[in-house]
């Protein structure tokens, strides 16, 4: 499918907040997919890792609506394995944080039934917080 | 409140009207100013910030309470003549500076769980079900600096994630419940409640039923101060309160 | 490295050297049987693992946001400890820290890493800890797997009593003691650290390409349907290779491999249960430091079946 999309100040600020809060140049990416094919979790994604880059790449923040964002578990597969040394689940990272940041969770601490919450170890819960909460 | 006038409400009025004029104007050598909610007020100097309040005309019903730094009920927010910091306390034990910006918090509207300690295993676990956000602490130590007890108050959140009753039972012990921690908090967690759920179930769990009071219980099962309780009850006021302000006291 | 092997060749054979241990979180409560062995075994090679006093919770999961500095300061805050543990006297000239589980150590060592190489991060962290004294950038973040690298596999070797033969033990790495590359203890891609152990333990240790294979870390908390898939698939092709049981050194790895394998169990009738071994446990089972330093009671699904068929353990 083609799709055409026009660039404006917006898209390129977009990308920029991007590459400012993951330190890393997301404009370097020559979408060659081995992210994507390490990934543990691709196949639970709704796009691939390699299609949020190129998302971010052109500024659109539609990328922000999609759930492989949030199933990131930061394992760092990609980050060893990109052959351009972009560190993607940075970027991954910088998306949630530009949700998380204005004050929307991912997840509902209190919506978690309590006797799921007695069984789950405490690193669980804080990892959760620090990658789901705001 | 439709009682204005029950007892309570008119001790409550007495304590007030002792604070408020217990002070005339002309015997005051030295005055200070303190804003209140930005407002400028001279007030005398040695006051504390609840009586310089007080001496400004306000008159508190809610957000004060026993007056003597035990009850947690009217914390205060102020900033130092000079300063930057943001610093708390309780306005009954803070004296007022001049120059010192102030405003009063008089609730924290905080969540406090609702549990059944008998039901609860003694485990970390607890602290997880009830309180999650346990978790998202920084140790940025914030409630720590913001605890006018002196309490290391991080600490204690620490014991609660990983669950060491013991050591958050003796850290938070003289914690009045005054809420400043939480109203701090950028993790947004009510460390006070998540101490007193602690303290509950070290209480029960972790303590153990002392000697002593295993002893009276059996006495008192057994009837031992059955006729002293009798006689009691069946007393006069005024015998009563002759019977009280005369008891024997621990000595001091 | 070669700091850590002329600090270790520092004690005597009769002298005990105490190392600033971080525990975290899990360690005191879930994963009970991960700390009690590993201290034991440490012990009985001459090492005191030594807990920070006033440790506090590291945050885990290192922050990834290049301007987030505040999820930085719980590990910093643990560095100063170490650091007065030096003042105090309570162990000496002795900058390394050890910790046990893999995330703490990742979010440990990933913030000493920046602090070491960014002097304005440090410093406004101690601006920000003005209470407590600064962190001078000294602390040597360790896994205890690489403290017993550092000790020689031999000498471990020399300490197994009751070696775990014909134990078919699949090594899990995970990811957090593999990746990043800086922060990572051994190959990314290819580790060996616990095949070595194990192999001086006398065990049969058991390569699968899902070693270093991400088991879905703290998805088990909103998603765990797909935990319970990553680790059907870890787990069943370890299986597929000879495997009776896992090792690995991650309390959240842990977790999701073994108790997750009731959502397991749901998803694939078929499946048939293998225990997980904190591979320190392996450890004191192959030294003989007896029941009380084990914690089976801890482990999901039960080892002792196997351990008794390979009378490992007393029947």
């Amino acid at each position: 499918m083609i799709k055409k999309v026009e660039i404006t100040s917006e898209n390129d600020k977009f990308l920029n907040k991007v590459n400012e809060l993951s330190g890393e140049v997301v404009t370097l990416c020559d979408q060659c997919g081995t992210c994507s094919g390490g990934c543990p979790l691709v196949t639970e994604m709704d796009i691939t890792p390699s299609q949020w880059m190129r998302l971010v790449q052109l500024g659109l923040k539609e990328v922000l609506d999609f759930k492989a964002i949030w199933l990131c578990a930061s394992c760092f597969t990609c980050t060893v394995r990109c052959p351009r040394k972009i560190d993607v689940s940075k970027v991954a990272e910088a998306l949630r944080q530009i949700i998380l940041r204005k004050a929307i969770d991912y997840i509902d601490l209190k919506a978690i039934p309590k006797d799921e919450l007695a069984c789950l170890p405490q690193i669980a819960l804080v990892s959760a917080c620090r990658k789901f909460t705001g | 409140m439709a009682d204005n006038k029950s007892p309570i409400m008119e001790r409550i009025a007495e304590a007030n009207k002792a604070a408020t004029t217990g002070i005339d104007a002309k015997d005051i050598k030295n005055w200070i100013t303190i804003y209140i909610m930005g407002k400028a007020y001279k007030v005398p100097a040695d006051l504390t910030i609840l009586a310089g309040m007080e001496y400004a005309g306000y008159k508190f019903v809610r957000g004060v309470g026993c007056r003597q730094g035990f009850c947690g009920a009217c914390a205060t927010v102020f900033r130092k003549k000079g300063d930057y910091k943001l610093q708390t306390g309780m306005a009954c034990q803070t004296r007022a500076e001049d120059g010192m910006y102030l405003v009063q918090i008089p609730f924290t509207p905080a969540e406090t769980a609702d549990y059944d300690i008998t039901k609860e295993p003694y485990e970390a676990s607890v602290f997880i079900k009830y309180y999650p956000e346990v978790a998202r602490c920084v140790s940025c130590n914030t409630c720590t600096k913001a605890c006018p007890q002196d309490l290391e108050v991080m600490d204690y959140v620490q014991d609660a994630i990983r669950g060491d009753f013991d050591g958050l039972a003796d850290v938070s012990f003289d914690c009045i419940q005054c809420g400043l921690c939480a109203m701090r908090c950028p993790a947004e967690i009510v460390q006070y409640n998540v101490a007193q759920l602690g303290r509950r179930m070290y209480g029960r769990y972790g303590q153990g039923v002392p000697d002593h009071l295993r002893k009276r219980v059996k006495e008192i099962n057994e009837g031992t101060f059955n006729e002293e309780m009798a006689k009691i009850t069946a007393c006069p006021v005024e015998e009563l309160r002759q019977i009280y302000t005369e008891r024997e006291k621990e000595p001091e | 490295m070669t700091t850590t092997k002329t600090e270790t060749t520092k004690t005597t054979p009769t002298g005990i050297a105490k190392i600033p241990y971080y525990p975290g979180c899990t360690l005191k409560t879930t994963a009970k049987n991960f700390e009690n062995s590993a201290i034991a075994t440490a012990r009985a090679l001459g090492i005191e693992l030594l807990e920070i006093p006033r440790w506090n919770c590291c945050g885990t999961v290192f922050s990834l946001a290049d301007d987030d500095l505040i999820h930085h300061v719980a590990s910093v805050r643990n560095f100063v400890r170490v650091q007065e543990m030096n003042d105090y006297g309570l162990v000496k000239n002795e900058n390394r820290l050890v910790t046990l589980c893999a995330m703490c150590f990742n979010t440990l060592k990933s913030t000493n890493l920046r602090m070491k190489n960014n002097a304005e991060d440090l410093s406004k962290i101690n601006d920000l800890m003005y209470r407590e004294e600064d962190y001078q950038g000294k602390v040597e973040v360790l896994h205890f797997l690489e403290l017993l690298k550092s000790l020689g596999f031999e000498k471990i070797r020399d300490r197994v009593k009751k070696p775990l033969k014909g134990l078919k033990i699949a090594p899990y790495y995970g990811c957090m003691i593999l990746r990043p590359q800086e922060i990572g203890i051994d190959d990314p891609e290819d580790p060996t650290i616990q095949k070595d152990l194990l192999e001086s333990l006398g065990a049969d240790p058991i390569d699968t390409p899902y070693k270093r294979v991400c088991c879905g870390s703290y998805q088990t908390v909103k998603e765990k349907n797909i935990v319970a898939e990553l680790a059907y698939d870890i787990l069943s092709h370890a299986q597929k290779e000879g495997a009776e049981a896992l090792a690995t050194v991650c309390p959240l790895c842990a977790f999701n491999l073994d108790n997750r394998q009731k959502e397991v169990k749901a998803a694939h009738p078929d499946f048939e249960e293998i225990p997980i071994f904190y591979v320190t446990q392996l450890m004191a089972i192959a030294f003989g430091l007896g029941n009380e330093f084990y914690g089976f009671d801890q482990n999901y699904i039960d080892p002792r079946p196997l351990l008794k068929k390979k009378a490992l353990i007393e029947q």
